[in-house]
């Protein structure tokens, strides 16, 4: 996964909250929670990188965290709430 | 209650910890809050948790509420539950409708289904709705008997006449939203059967004392076996049946239910009543649970954000009576409206707690506290309830000595038999009797 371009699916809205943010989904009315403001900058900052190892270095996320992040992010994944982005590699 | 003028610096906030506790601190805004359009009601139920029943002269207008639903949009407020009374008696529902879901404000709303004819129900059923409405059918019986008992006569089959209308229209998954009381706890198969037979879920909420629920709440509130009952049920069906995490209090039976097993008052749930009043929770419309009015400056969002009650409920509480139970880290002391509107202290058991606590502080002294409103209609309807069932006399009563007396018998005498004191020396009461002597 950390070799891919993913972003924030169309269909979820962020909302900012003390302990992170609260990730609405439109389309399946699914609400998840980001525990750490750490994660909520990673799932921004998808869109604008070229991978994921990117954005985890863009949200200075440490390397050793890296697998704990990728797994975090497979779940919002398996829940809709990133999608692989299209045209990417 | 008043608003805070200024915000008070808070503390910091812990990060971390467990979601239950982040959401005790509170949130910026609401995860779903509880929206009573109108007080006005066609039926009359005898435990209406709002006391609804006549429109009130202040409620919001159209463009008040469209204000609002802005304001929610902008909080990223997702979700709303629109109830009342009965919100589509509101000739302006359906534009409301419309307009939350044309603002990223998702809406369920709860209603008996009167006004849910083939036309509207295939309105809901439309693109209109972006599938992004869910409506809720109350029924408190699965059967008529029962349902109507505390609903009122005819009340079970406009609720299932909607039901009909919602599933042929092709709307999916509907809700049935049942209020647990001692009548119905042995009918929850009847009700999932019902549910499955609509294509509907199942949604199971608690009794609570509040409105008109305190006066009949003695008597409807289910038994200690009955909670078992319940919790045994849940256990079972649990996944597939919602039941608005209304029953955490059950929690303390052990396993907890599926949901969040908190108080979310002021924390992640909020009222706004048809005034624009904003209410600690929707089982909680009594001043001494006012956190201010969004029709004030700064809106729903300074009521929400910097209130003194929400403030207040924020801040880490104590267990007081509870903290020493073995329980109180699975049930959290239970219903904070349960036990304000049956006279019990915050700080100490559910009158329903599962461990016996409650009972015993119910028999306690205890006074109940004076409904701070009441929107019920001044004069009854055919549509209220009348809570009589036909009953023999209690074997504990022993019978009249005569039938009583006709009520147009107006002499002070009517009744009285001077045969009946024949048993009395001389028969007229006086010291003569019976030996000859001239009597008076």
């Amino acid at each position: 996964m950390l070799d891919q371009a993913w972003q924030l699916s169309p269909a979820v809205a962020l909302r900012p909250e003390p302990f992170g943010a609260l990730a609405y989904h439109f389309g399946n009315r699914r609400l998840t929670f980001l525990r750490r403001p750490e994660l909520v900058r990673v799932v921004t900052a998808l869109a604008e990188c070229d991978d994921v190892r990117s954005a985890l270095l863009e949200a200075g996320v440490p390397e050793p965290q890296w697998a704990a992040y990728a797994a975090a992010l497979d779940s919002l994944a398996q829940a809709d709430m990133i999608r692989p982005r299209e045209g990417a590699a | 209650m008043t608003t805070l003028q200024n915000r008070e610096a808070a503390p910091a906030r812990p990060l971390g910890g467990t979601l239950i506790e982040q959401f005790e601190l509170g949130l910026d805004a609401p995860i779903c809050l509880t929206w009573e359009l109108t007080y006005a009601c066609n039926l009359e139920c005898a435990h209406c948790l709002s006391s609804s029943g006549r429109r009130d002269p202040r409620e919001l207008s159209t463009e008040q509420c469209e204000a609002v639903i802005d304001e929610l949009q902008r909080m990223q407020v997702f979700y709303v539950n629109i109830g009342g009374g009965e919100p589509t008696i509101r000739p302006d529902f359906w534009h409301l409708l419309e307009y939350a879901v044309n603002h990223q404000v998702g809406v369920k709303f709860s209603t008996n289904g009167v006004r849910l004819d083939a036309e509207r129900a295939a309105f809901l059923a439309s693109p209109a709705c972006n599938g992004y409405v869910d409506v809720q059918i109350s029924l408190d019986g699965a059967t008529a008997e029962v349902n109507d008992y505390v609903r009122g006569p005819g009340s079970y089959d406009t609720a299932l006449r909607a039901l009909a209308n919602l599933q042929d229209a092709g709307f999916k998954d509907a809700k049935i939203s049942v209020v647990c009381t001692r009548q119905n706890i042995g009918q929850l198969d009847e009700f999932k059967a019902l549910a499955d037979r609509f294509g509907a879920t199942l949604r199971l909420t608690r009794l609570r004392p509040s409105g008109r629920g305190a006066d009949v709440w003695d008597e409807l509130h289910p038994l200690p076996h009955q909670q078992r009952e319940l919790y045994d049920w849940l256990m079972a069906h649990g996944e597939n049946v919602l039941t608005g995490d209304s029953f955490f209090h059950l929690a303390a039976f052990g396993e907890s239910l599926p949901g969040l097993n908190l108080c979310g008052a002021g924390r992640v749930v909020c009222l706004i009543d048809p005034i624009g009043d904003v209410y600690a929770c929707p089982f909680a419309i009594h001043d001494n649970f006012l956190a201010g009015n969004l029709l004030d400056e700064g809106g729903f969002q300074r009521v929400w954000q910097t209130s003194a009650l929400f403030t207040e409920l924020r801040s880490p509480q104590t267990g007081g009576a509870c903290s020493s139970c073995q329980f109180f880290d699975s049930c959290r002391g239970g219903c904070m409206a349960a036990k304000f509107f049956t006279g019990l202290p915050l700080d100490g058991p559910d009158p329903e707690c599962v461990q016996g606590y409650g009972e015993q502080a119910l028999a306690g002294p205890r006074e109940i506290p004076a409904a701070s409103q009441d929107h019920s209609k001044a004069n009854p309807t055919r549509n209220q309830p009348v809570m009589l069932t036909l009953s023999r006399r209690p074997d504990e009563l022993s019978l009249p000595a005569a039938p009583p007396v006709s009520a147009c018998a107006e002499n002070p005498l009517a009744g009285f038999d001077p045969a009946s004191l024949d048993t009395l020396p001389g028969g007229c009461g006086c010291s003569a009797g019976g030996t000859g002597k001239a009597c008076c």
